[in-house]
C-alpha cells in the first residue's frame, strides 16, 4: 500500500500520487517548536525587558523550554520514512532547503538555552556542590548528586559578588540573542510551509510571522498551564501536610503568588493572541479580495469542507472564547485554566488547519482529500503517524521536565 | 594550564585545523555530470490528439521501473477530460489509467461515479502526465539533504541511498509526480527511464505507446525530430506560472488542463 493511502480519502479529480503525506506528526512539529519558542520568549521578557512581575514564571519557563527542545525534533524524526537517516540533515545540509537550516538553528538555540540556564543556576550549582562536598557520610544518592553538580560547575566555583554580577549580565545577553533565535527557530518552521509555491494555501510571506505570533501564544499558554498545575499540586501537599512546603508558608501563600503571576502573564498572552488573530484574518481577507485562480478551491475548503475546523474550533472555541474569558475582569485560576487550555487547543487547530487543510485539496484544483487520523495502530506506521504517536510527543516534555526539575529546581527560591 | 591558556590554545588549534580542511574541495554530483561535457538536454513531447487513453504507457512504466503494479502510485498517468454541453468539466484518472478508460463513467472517488451520455459530450480528450524535468526544479531546491539533484542533461534524479523520506519534495512539486516508493520507502519519480535513454533506448512509455503520442528527444540537437517540433511548432506546457520551466511539451493543450 502506498504511503498515506490508509488515511487519505479522495473525492472528485485527484491525481494518482496525491495523498496526505504530511500528517499528524507534522501538525505536532510546529505546535511543539512553537511552544518551545514561546516559553523562551516569555522567560526573556523578564531577563531582557526586566518585567519583574514575571520573575516567578520566567525561570520555570526557561527550564521548561529546555525540556521541550528535544521534543521539537521528535515529530520530524517520527514522520521520516527513513528515520535512521535523519542525522543526514546535520551531515549534508542542502542549504537551498528551509529544512536544512534546522540543524544549525536548533543547535544554536539549544546552546543558548543550555548556557542561559547554566548562568541562572550557577550560584545554586556551586552552593549545592560545595555543601555536598563538605558532607563526610554521603549516601549513594548524595554521592550521585555531588558528582552531577560538581560536573555542572564546569570547574568554576567563583560565586563572589562580582562573578554573580557577571552571570547576570551573561544571562541578559543570552536572553537578548535568544529572542531573535527563538523567533527564527519558529519563523523558519513557518517558512517551510510559506515557501511551498505549489501549495495555494501555504504560500504567503505572512506565514512565518503568523507562526511566530501563534508560537508565543501557545508557549505562554502552556507555561501558564504547567505553572498552575505545579502550584496546585504544591498547595495540595501543603494543605495535606498542614506544614510549610519548601519556601511557601501556607496554601494561601501559594494561592496569592499563583493568582498574581497568572493575571500578569495572561495580559501578555492576550496581547500576542490579538496580534496572531489579526494576521491570520488579514491573510484570509487578502486571499479573498485578490481572488487569484486558486481562490475558488481555497474558498471551497475554507468556507466549506473545513468550515467547522477553522471557524468553530479554531477561531470560535480556540480564540474567541478564551479571549472573552481573559478580558472579563477579576481573572480566577479556574478561568485561566479553561482559557489557556482553549488557547492551546486553538493554536493546535491552527497548525492542523494549515498542515492538513493545505493538503485537503488537489493540485488539479478540482478535487479534495480527507484525512482520517489512525486511532488504533495496527502497525508501526499507523502508530507513528496516528493518535498515539502524537500523544507520545505531547507527553515527553513533561517527563523530561520532571527529570530536569530535579537538577534545576524551577520553583524553589535559589 | 589556566583557563585563559586553554581557550587560547583551543582557538589556535581550531584555526590550524581549518586551514587544511579548506583545501578540500566539495564536489556536487551535478558538477561531475557537467564534466562529461553533456550536449544533451532531454525533453518530452506529448501529442494529445493522438492519445486514446489506452493506458499501455502506464502499464509499461510500472513494469519497467518496478513500481508495484497494484500500488495506487505511478510515475506516469493519463487524465481524461470530458466537457459536457452545459459547460461542465469532468476529469478523472482511475488508477492512473493503468487499465485504460473502459467505461463512460467518470470516477468521482470514494466509490462514486458520474454517468455521462454520449450526446451530452461537447468534447473529450486525454492528457498523459509525467515528470516535467523542470529547468528550475522546486523539488531539488527543497530537499534538505541533497538526495535529489538535477543531472546536466536536465533529468532530475533521486538517490535512494540518501533520501530521508521527509516528503518535502512531494509537497514542493506543482505537478504531483512524486510519491513514496512502497518498497524502498524513499521519494520516487519519473526519470525519463534514465537507465534506458542513456543506452540510446526510448523510455518505456514511448516504446509502449501504439499511437506515437509520446516522444522523447534532445532539445540541444537541432536535427532531433522532437526538438524540431518544439522549436517550430505550437506547443504548450503545464502550470508555467510557477516559474519552474517545465520540459514536457504538449501539442493540443486545452485550457481545461491543469
Amino acid at each position: 500500500m502506498a504511503h498515506g493511502e490508509i488515511w487519505t480519502l479522495k473525492e472528485f479529480f485527484v491525481t494518482p500520487n496525491e495523498y496526505i503525506y504530511w500528517s499528524i506528526q507534522i501538525v505536532m512539529y510546529p505546535f511543539m517548536t512553537g511552544v518551545v519558542a514561546g516559553a523562551f520568549v516569555l522567560s526573556s521578557l523578564y531577563h531582557v525587558f526586566g518585567i519583574r512581575q514575571l520573575k516567578e514564571i520566567a525561570r520555570f519557563a526557561l527550564v521548561f523550554s529546555l525540556a521541550l527542545l528535544p521534543v521539537a525534533m521528535m515529530p520530524l524524526q517520527m514522520h521520516l520514512q527513513q528515520p535512521m537517516r535523519g542525522v543526514e540533515i546535520f551531515i549534508t545540509p542542502h542549504f537551498t532547503s528551509a529544512i536544512a537550516a534546522f540543524g544549525i538553528v536548533f543547535t544554536v538555540y539549544f546552546a543558548i538555552v543550555a548556557s542561559e540556564i547554566w548562568f541562572v543556576y550557577r550560584k545554586f550549582i556551586v552552593e549545592t556542590a560545595l555543601s555536598l562536598r563538605q558532607k563526610t557520610d554521603r549516601t549513594m544518592a548524595e554521592g550521585f548528586w555531588h558528582l552531577t553538580y560538581s560536573a555542572l560547575t564546569l570547574g568554576s566555583y567563583d560565586i563572589s559578588e562580582k562573578a554573580l554580577h557577571q552571570d547576570e549580565r551573561a544571562v541578559k545577553i543570552l536572553a537578548t540573542i535568544g529572542i531573535p533565535v527563538a523567533c527564527f527557530l519558529h519563523g523558519y518552521a513557518g517558512f517551510i510551509f510559506g515557501s511551498v509555491k505549489a501549495n495555494a494555501l501555504w504560500m504567503t510571506p505572512l506565514m512565518p510571522v503568523i507562526f511566530i505570533m501563534s508560537a508565543i501564544v501557545s508557549g505562554i499558554a502552556l507555561t501558564m498551564l504547567t505553572y498552575i498545575v505545579v502550584m496546585e499540586i504544591r498547595g495540595f501537599i501543603a494543605a495535606r501536610k498542614r506544614t510549610a512546603y519548601d519556601v511557601f508558608q501556607s496554601t494561601d501563600d501559594i494561592r496569592g503568588i499563583e493568582t498574581n503571576v497568572i493575571r500578569i502573564t495572561s495580559k501578555y498572552l492576550l496581547f500576542f493572541l490579538i496580534f496572531a488573530i489579526s494576521l491570520e484574518l488579514l491573510d484570509l481577507i487578502f486571499r479573498g479580495y485578490t481572488a487569484l485562480k486558486t481562490w475558488d478551491i481555497l474558498r471551497r475548503v475554507i468556507y466549506g469542507k473545513d468550515f467547522f475546523d477553522i471557524f468553530i474550533l479554531q477561531y470560535g472555541i480556540g480564540n474567541l472564547v478564551p479571549f472573552i474569558l481573559f478580558v472579563i475582569p477579576g481573572l480566577t485560576i479556574r478561568r485561566a485554566v479553561a482559557g489557556v487550555i482553549l488557547v492551546l487547543f486553538g493554536v493546535f487547530m491552527m497548525r492542523w488547519n494549515v498542515v492538513i487543510g493545505g493538503q485537503s485539496f488537489s493540485l488539479t484544483y478540482a478535487g479534495f482529500m480527507h484525512y482520517i487520523m489512525p486511532i488504533i495502530p495496527h502497525d508501526m506506521e499507523t502508530f507513528k503517524e496516528g493518535l498515539f504517536g502524537a500523544l507520545l510527543v505531547m507527553v515527553t516534555p513533561f517527563v523530561l521536565f520532571w527529570g530536569l526539575n530535579k537538577v534545576f529546581p524551577a520553583f524553589r527560591e535559589i | 594550564m589556566n583557563r585563559r591558556d586553554f581557550l587560547k590554545y583551543s582557538a589556535k588549534g581550531i584555526a590550524g585545523l581549518t586551514l587544511p580542511l579548506s583545501t578540500i574541495e566539495i564536489v556536487s554530483p551535478g558538477e561531475i555530470f557537467a564534466d562529461k561535457g553533456s550536449g544533451t538536454r532531454w525533453v518530452f513531447l506529448v501529442d494529445t490528439y493522438k492519445c486514446t487513453g489506452c493506458g499501455l504507457c502506464v502499464k509499461a512504466c510500472k513494469l519497467e521501473n518496478e513500481v508495484p503494479y497494484e500500488a495506487n502510485v505511478t510515475r506516469t498517468w493519463v487524465e481524461r477530460y470530458v466537457l459536457t454541453k452545459d459547460g461542465k468539466v469532468w476529469a478523472d484518472t482511475p488508477k492512473g489509467a493503468r487499465d485504460g478508460f473502459i467505461t463512460n463513467k467518470i470516477d468521482l472517488g470514494e466509490g462514486r461515479f458520474q454517468d455521462i451520455k454520449n450526446e451530452d459530450i461537447q468534447k473529450a480528450f486525454f492528457v498523459p502526465k509525467l515528470c516535467n524535468q523542470c529547468e528550475y526544479p522546486p523539488c531539488v531546491q527543497v530537499c534538505p539533504v541533497g538526495a535529489t539533484y538535477q543531472a546536466a542533461d536536465g533529468v532530475v534524479l533521486v538517490d535512494r541511498n540518501w533520501c530521508i523520506g521527509c516528503g518535502y519534495c512531494i509537497m514542493a512539486c506543482p505537478y504531483g509526480v512524486r510519491f513514496f516508493h512502497p518498497v524502498y520507502k524513499v521519494a520516487e519519480k519519473c526519470n525519463f527511464c534514465y537507465h534506458r535513454i542513456n543506452k540510446g533506448l526510448k523510455t518505456a512509455c514511448v516504446q509502449a505507446c501504439p499511437f506515437g503520442a509520446r516522444m522523447i528527444g534532445n532539445i540541444r540537437d537541432p536535427e532531433d525530430p522532437v526538438s524540431k517540433v518544439i522549436r517550430n511548432g505550437r506547443v504548450g506546457v503545464i502550470k508555467d506560472e510557477f516559474g519552474t520551466m517545465p520540459q514536457v511539451y504538449y501539442i493540443g493543450l486545452s485550457r481545461e488542463v491543469v
